[in-house]
């Protein structure tokens, strides 16, 4: 039978909400589902993945070093934790998952699996490559464990009404000290952090100027959505780059998803393919993006655009 | 200082992804292929920092089949004093390049191993890693800023939360995100430069490694394709639908 165990990531003593993502895709596995938390003090974190359902038991290793989850330091815990009969080590495919979970792999000696968006079996996985472009289905060799960090976009989140045990423990083993956390500058936009957003809304070199690009802004803050950009407006210089959407850009799955004044270049569309609901404004009623568009409105956008926004 | 970097050869980024028919992988003949974009900003960092001062000796480093020579030569255009290219032409996988990456790091005495963070190609975001973990040394991945001192760096990581800052002991692995530099077009005098400089041939046997187990691709396919919508003519319209869904 499966064990599987996951890297409960937490923040500032609290679980992050892609744990609940990566217990659905280790339920469909099957067998015991632990989770670990590594903190400074884990109480909050452990009892949240408690709660989860599927959990069948939470481990709570407090150690000050684990305070910021830095990947050199947690590593060497996880080896040895792993080593002790786990058939799966899963961690969330963020970007604390991805810094850890290969060194964990390497010392391991096992080829990790990055990205899992579909299980198979408890070694048979689907993950993308070429940013999306063709799905390979792989297969893992079982021993010692499979190793893989799972996609969040895939997976929807497991419910909270679990009461799991926790239980305290310690790990020997000695820690690195030539990694040291200096400090953590968080977004400070106001709006909803773009990869996480259920709604995002994105402008294209259609908006002409930084200037015009409040009537996006409006509309995403009406819908309490976050704000995103295509490569060609970015590159004309509207907007920041960290805003950009798409294969060079960020990778987003939103519920809604609004590309206004976008053509839908191969670049912008790999960045959205996941996207629940896709919605193109556009005054050109042949751009490829109502090929993908759920809802299409040919348009001007500088006329539609307000008009949604004060009849939301 | 002597840093090693590593570049990969991928399939071009502009290039349409096709999957082969018979789902035995992707259409990789007759497309064009460049150096691993990500490779490409890790190289332009290692340059800057020599003409800098901070950095001695620059060594490009790949694996692959004879093909690879090029991208070789593309990362001494940029500004690597010499090359080193481990010879393959089976599949290398994250894990054993890793290994072979590990032992040309610590043959050359390194002290700084700058790559991208991912390759386009697989995807995996992986090799930084498992390099860093081969070697015990401590990774700084997903790098926007790298300031490098004699014997430490301090480097700005883009992760989920925001940009966090961490000091690392040298020798250390950097792995470049898109925002760490934009590399240089290269000039016709530097291309033709790069091909006077020497590339040392090494076999992964020569390093003492077997490539191991690894992943088996039993099935590529075309991800599933989003059927077309409908075409509303008002905004009320719009709206009207997206409420219908529930959405708005």
């Amino acid at each position: 039978m499966s064990k599987i165990l996951i890297i409960g990531q937490q923040a500032d003593g609290k679980l992050s909400s892609s744990i609940a993502k990566v217990v659905t895709a280790a339920k469909l596995i099957g067998g015991d589902i632990e989770v670990a938390v590594f903190a400074k003090d884990g109480s909050a974190a452990a009892a949240e993945a408690a709660k989860l359902d599927g959990v069948t038991k939470v481990l709570q290793i407090d150690r000050p070093e684990n305070d910021h989850g830095l990947a050199a330091v947690l590593a060497p815990q996880v080896v040895e934790l792993a080593k002790k009969g786990y058939t799966h080590v899963f961690a969330p495919g963020t970007t604390f998952g991805k810094d850890l979970l290969p060194r964990v792999a390497a010392k391991l000696g096992v080829q990790q699996v990055s990205d899992v968006m579909a299980v198979h079996g408890p070694t048979s996985f689907d993950r993308p490559i070429y940013a999306g472009n063709a799905i390979v289905t792989v297969e893992a060799p079982a021993a010692p464990a499979v190793v893989a960090t799972i996609r969040l976009a895939s997976f929807s989140a497991v419910g909270s009404s679990g009461a799991a045990p926790v239980e305290k423990t310690s790990i020997d083993v000695a820690l690195p000290t030539h990694t040291r956390f200096i400090k953590l500058e968080a977004q400070k936009s106001e709006r909803p952090e773009l990869q996480s957003a259920t709604r995002v809304v994105s402008g294209g070199r259609a908006l002409g100027s930084s200037e015009n690009f409040k009537v996006i802004y409006d509309l995403a803050d009406k819908l309490k959505a976050g704000v995103g950009a295509s490569r060609a407006a970015v590159d004309s210089g509207y907007v920041p780059n960290d805003m950009q959407v798409g294969q060079t850009g960020k990778i987003i799955a939103p519920e809604l998803y609004f590309a206004i004044g976008i053509s839908g270049a191969i670049q912008h569309l790999a960045g959205i393919k996941d996207a629940r609901t896709i919605v193109a404004i556009n005054k050109d009623a042949e751009a490829p993006i109502f090929e993908v568009a759920d809802f299409g409105l040919v348009a001007d956008l500088f006329t539609a655009v307000p008009e949604m926004t004060s009849k939301l | 200082m002597k840093a090693l970097v590593s570049v990969k050869r991928v399939v071009d980024y502009n290039v349409r992804i096709q999957v082969k028919p018979d789902g035995s992988g992707v259409v990789t003949e007759g497309v064009k292929f460049s150096v691993n974009p990500f490779d490409e900003i890790a190289m332009e960092e290692a340059v800057r920092l020599k003409e800098k001062g901070k950095i001695t000796e620059i060594i490009a480093v790949t694996i692959g089949g004879a093909k690879c020579e090029e991208t070789l030569r593309t990362a001494l255009a940029f500004g690597a004093d010499r090359a080193v290219h481990v010879k393959e032409e089976g599949e290398i996988q994250p894990l054993t390049a890793a290994q072979a990456l590990a032992a040309v790091f610590k043959k050359e005495g390194a002290n700084l191993f700058l790559l991208g963070k991912q390759a386009i190609d697989d995807d995996a975001n992986q090799t930084g890693q498992m390099v860093a973990a081969l070697l015990d040394l401590p990774q700084a991945t997903f790098a926007s800023k790298v300031e490098l001192e004699a014997t430490k760096a301090t480097v700005t990581r883009e992760v989920d939360a925001g940009l966090e800052t961490l000091e690392i002991d040298l020798p250390a692995i950097i792995t470049a995100d898109l925002r760490l530099n934009e590399p240089r077009y290269l000039k016709l005098p530097d291309i033709m430069k790069a091909k006077k400089k020497p590339i040392e041939a090494v076999s992964l046997a020569d390093l003492g490694i077997t490539a191991g187990a690894g992943l088996k691709a039993t099935k590529t396919a075309a991800p599933p394709k989003r059927s077309k919508g409908i075409v509303v003519k008002t905004v009320d319209d719009l709206i009207a639908a997206l409420k219908g869904k529930g959405l708005i």
